[in-house]
């Protein structure tokens, strides 16, 4: 969708600030914050496409006015409520008011190592050939989806070189959805400065997006 | 001006006394941190999470997690040609000799910078990150500024992190838009030859993994 986490070529937001020494977290809320969201994921209740969703669908303004800590406890909210786990209600409460549905077991202290050093490949075996090979030129559609999809718009309808074929992946804007994980290739592709900007844009420059076959078409 | 990641919320007054102790300048975190709180006890009382876990999560990538998982894959193929020949061609599995794999890692790229070309990785639609060699992500990386800029303006953000490249260098940004994450291998700074490779890590930053940096000069370095 058009919101606003698609920020390339967007103007306005001033200098890049890095913080010297920075510290892994700020403030303890930020460790419980992540340590929370990662914990709930665990419960198998939704995928990484759809908490990108939950992230991206919340209201511009918000999107941009507050951390990135603070826009995931806001998608981890929309989640645990949509699946009947929390309410707003019970947040509001501070305690809870009724039981949660059946989900996996919680994760323990036990599992938490395995878990991270496991990950979660998103590689799946081909259902068909690759369309595409390495050195051709293709062009990436001209699409607004209103759901999830990780083709940015700055990529969208620009010409562009396969530098590689990363593979068969789980398709970010089926998996979102709900509609399985529908495995399609993905390709890392070179644009030139020039086409994604114009000719003012720095000769030097090139960008690369990984983009799954359906973004594609041929020239 | 605060970090623009911050730059917003100060105009909002919840009128209450939300002093904290984390020398935030800003109600609008105590806020949010009542909230993330009061998530938490929700989900430990109604048997959804399990705080000793949490705890773990919070070691894991407060202590354990970092950069310098990075330096040390760096410095290794600074070192190692087999090692460089391996990480080029299969970064994940070269990764994990050194134990380091997983969550926000499953899919690694190596890409080198070179005299000729700088490479620099953003992730424009989120905040995709390699965590397993670079921890999590700083402020800055997940910020408005840094994502919007860096497809389009690279060498200006270059520029906020106080490195200027030659104008003929090619310049090449990744957008992390899918699962594969990418690690920037630095150029090797001259006038190390024979160190050892923990005096080589100390010279890799973690703005030099993203390609926003460059690695350290031995002479600071000796400091």
């Amino acid at each position: 969708m058009n919101g606003a986490q698609d920020l390339g070529g967007m103007m306005g937001f001033g200098t890049v600030l890095p913080e010297r020494n920075e510290p892994a977290f700020h403030g303890e809320w930020e460790k419980r914050a992540l340590a929370v969201t990662l914990a709930a994921g665990a419960l198998g209740q939704w995928n990484i496409d759809m908490s990108r969703f939950a992230r991206e669908s919340l209201h511009p303004a918000f999107y941009l006015s507050h951390s990135y800590y603070e826009i995931w406890i806001a998608a981890l909210e929309k989640l645990l409520a949509a699946r009947g786990l929390v309410g707003a209600d019970e947040i509001e409460a501070g305690r809870p008011l009724r039981a949660a549905p059946p989900t996996k077991s919680p994760l323990t202290a036990e599992a938490v190592e395995p878990a991270m050093l496991r990950g979660t490949p998103y590689d799946r075996p081909a259902p068909a050939p690759a369309l595409y090979a390495v050195g051709e030129t293709v062009r990436t559609r001209v699409m607004h989806p209103q759901t999830h999809t990780r083709l940015p718009r700055y990529a969208r309808g620009k010409i562009g070189v396969v530098e590689a074929v990363r593979g068969c992946f789980v398709f970010p804007d089926s998996h979102a959805l709900g509609k399985g994980e529908d495995p399609h290739w993905c390709y890392t592709l070179r644009f030139e400065g020039r086409e994604l900007w114009g000719p003012e844009a720095d000769p030097t420059l090139s960008v690369s997006i990984d983009a799954w076959e359906p973004y594609l078409e041929r020239l | 001006m605060s970090g623009d990641h911050h730059a917003h919320g100060h105009d909002h007054d919840h009128g209450h006394d939300h002093h904290h102790d984390h020398g935030h300048d800003h109600s609008e975190l105590s806020e949010t941190a009542l909230r993330v709180r009061a998530l938490e006890t929700i989900l430990v009382e109604k048997g959804l999470i399990d705080p000793a876990a949490l705890d773990v999560i919070v070691d894991l990538y407060e202590t354990k997690i970092g950069p310098r998982n990075g330096a040390r894959i760096v410095a290794r193929a600074w070192s190692d040609p087999a090692f460089h020949a391996r990480l080029m061609r299969d970064a994940t599995a070269a990764i994990a000799e050194f134990g380091y794999s997983g969550r926000q890692g499953e899919h690694m790229v190596a890409v080198e910078n070179t005299a000729r070309r700088h490479n620099m990785v953003v992730c424009t639609l989120c905040s995709c990150y390699p965590w397993p060699v670079l921890g999590l992500p700083p402020v800055w990386y997940k910020s408005a500024a840094y994502r919007s800029r860096a497809v389009i303006d690279p060498r200006g953000v270059l520029a906020d992190f106080g490195v200027k490249l030659p104008a003929e260098t090619e310049i090449r940004v990744w957008d992390s838009t899918a699962e594969t994450r990418y690690l920037v291998i630095p150029a090797r700074p001259e006038g190390t030859e024979g160190w050892s490779e923990e005096r080589l890590a100390d010279l890799v930053t973690r703005d030099s993994m993203i390609g926003t940096g460059l690695a350290r000069d031995p002479s600071e370095a000796a400091a």
